[in-house]
């Protein structure tokens, strides 16, 4: 492990916040649990549960408290400038980070909803699930990594592309599905494990393309953004 | 110590090896945030030896440090560190060391942790030794297992010179580095600071306390509302300035006949005479020290004492800040 991930690590855990993402993951395996002893039809739970619930906030929330934790949390208290003073090409600061944030918003979403898909269907929809979650993760990830370096308030923008733009005009406006990581894993799980459970509206090769492309691309915006970081240009 | 490897840069943090000079030049420097100019035109040689940079809160020292470090782009002229840019260039770091003034650590991490960290991320090839000499430096030793959250001010401060000293750096920049230190940690590090530029490390601390620059530096750059003031020995600094009077404390055997005979001299502008001894304001500080002796000594006077009274970094500060 790199010197740069164990104090990432260390910070994220050492956080309190990090308390927030234990419920969530809690509450689809108990809904799910629930669901199945009642004897309801997975047909009418599933889609409720593992999309409404799983993929379309468990998954994007926990990656946004973990991925602007990873770097917007060190930006916010200045202890990022211990890391920035080394000479360390800032790939080097970005990827170890990325990785953190990527496994343990995977590790966080993929059990509980690899449980509630076997609870639903299948093991193999339950692998689908944690896999395409698993990628939905990277994606997000970078995302807010790169949004913690290129806005003083990426929690904010983060919610707001969760739930306004994937959550709300995912709805009305079916264009925005095309940017939406919600539906690239919507398709990618569907795609791996095909139920009725899940509804896909934008191809598996969109999907595919789209994930890498998200991935990269907020990877290297992340990582030019580092290089240039400015501290908050106070007189004093 | 253990082996250098072979190019100049230091392997371990501790007593100061043999240096590579290193120089931190700033030609024609502006750093402005929209219509607000934080710095303004300030060009400026760093080389061995400690330096303060003085001047009052919104002078722009932090500003001109962030540029120095490599924290922010100079929206106009150039910093660099041996003739490299500093800005976007992580390079920088093998030979410049930054102890920034917000006082941001890891406080889920001991001492020891973190400068072993730093240590660790420098790539060093000794980095406990490393970790353990930079922490003997700032007489952390006693402490270094504890959790740097249970630390006070003084000593979160000297964790964070720890980690900036591990890999010996040629360059250290330091933002008001004696915030929230008590006396003897605060004299301390003032002695490490000197013995760090003796040895002919680079130093540059700021500072808006006038005490600590006087005591700790010779040399000051003085910035005034985001403008170099002033730059060279506080001493010499205050010596040009003659359009204001100096003012001499001066005891002799006859103060009274002195008073009178100094009334003669043409760069005395005032004479005080008190129970204390006589105050003495001259125009001309290099005139009025020579033409002293040769009054007292035309006189029959015995001079005792000769003390420039406002000498202190504060006076030529106050003066500065009123031209």
């Amino acid at each position: 492990m790199s010197t740069v991930s164990w104090i990432t690590a260390r910070g994220l855990f050492g956080r309190r916040r990090f308390l927030l993402l234990l419920p969530l993951p809690a509450v689809l395996v108990v809904l799910a649990v629930l669901s199945r002893a009642l004897g309801v039809d997975p047909g009418e739970w599933g889609p409720a549960v593992l999309v409404g619930l799983g993929l379309a906030v468990v998954l994007p929330v926990v990656a946004l408290i973990v991925g602007t934790g990873v770097l917007g949390a060190e930006i916010d208290d200045g202890t990022v400038v211990h890391i920035l003073t080394k000479p360390l090409p800032r790939w080097q600061i970005v990827l170890p980070k990325l990785a953190v944030a990527t496994g343990v918003s995977a590790v966080t979403v993929a059990v509980p909803l690899y449980v509630a898909g076997v609870l639903a269907d299948s093991v193999r929809l339950g692998l689908a699930l944690a896999a395409a979650a698993s990628a939905g993760a990277l994606a997000y990830s970078a995302l807010f990594v790169a949004l913690s370096l290129v806005t003083r308030r990426p929690v904010l923008l983060g919610l707001v592309y969760v739930l306004i733009w994937e959550g709300l005009l995912g709805n009305f406006v079916s264009g925005t599905k095309v940017l939406s990581i919600q539906q690239y894993v919507i398709a990618l799980a569907d795609r791996l494990a095909p139920t009725g459970l899940l509804e896909a509206d934008v191809s598996v090769p969109v999907a595919a393309v789209m994930t890498a492309l998200i991935s990269v691309g907020f990877t290297v915006l992340a990582i030019d953004r580092l290089r240039s970081f400015s501290v908050a240009g106070e007189t004093s | 110590m253990s082996a250098t490897s072979a190019d100049t840069r230091p392997t371990t943090a501790g007593e100061p090896s043999a240096p590579t000079v290193s120089t931190l030049e700033l030609a024609g420097v502006s750093r402005w945030y929209g219509n607000v100019v934080a710095v303004n035109d300030v060009s400026m040689s760093l080389g061995p030896g400690v330096t303060g940079l003085l001047g009052p809160n919104g002078a722009g020292k932090t500003t001109l440090l962030h540029m120095m470090a490599g924290f922010l782009a100079p929206s106009r002229g150039a910093v660099t560190l041996d003739g490299r840019p500093t800005w976007r260039n992580p390079e920088v770091y093998r030979r410049l060391g930054l102890v920034s003034e917000r006082e941001a650590v890891h406080t889920f991490l001991t001492a020891h942790e973190f400068v072993l960290a730093s240590a660790k991320l420098h790539r060093l090839p000794d980095p406990a030794e490393a970790a353990r000499r930079a922490i003997a430096l700032v007489e952390l030793e006693s402490a270094q297992d504890r959790r740097i959250g249970t630390y006070s001010k003084g000593m979160r401060q000297r964790a964070r010179v720890a980690a900036a000293l591990v890999h010996d750096p040629q360059v250290l920049l330091l933002d008001e580095p004696f915030n929230g230190m008590d006396p003897r940690q605060r004299l301390h590090m003032m002695e490490l600071l000197h013995r760090l530029g003796d040895a002919g490390r680079t130093i540059l601390f700021s500072s808006h306390i006038l005490e600590e620059v006087e005591q700790v530096s010779g040399t000051v750059q003085v910035m005034v509302a985001g403008r170099l003031a002033a730059s060279g020995d506080f001493r010499t600094i205050r010596r040009l300035m003659t359009n204001r009077p100096h003012v001499f404390a001066v005891r002799s055997t006859d103060d009274r006949a002195l008073a009178v005979a100094l009334m003669a001299e043409a760069s005395v502008t005032g004479v005080e005479l008190d129970r204390t001894g006589l105050t003495v304001r001259a125009g001309d500080y290099g005139a009025f020290t020579r033409a002293l002796p040769r009054i007292a000594l035309a006189h029959g006077i015995r001079v005792r004492q000769l003390v420039p009274e406002d000498e202190s970094l504060e006076s030529v500060f106050s003066y500065l800040v009123e031209a």
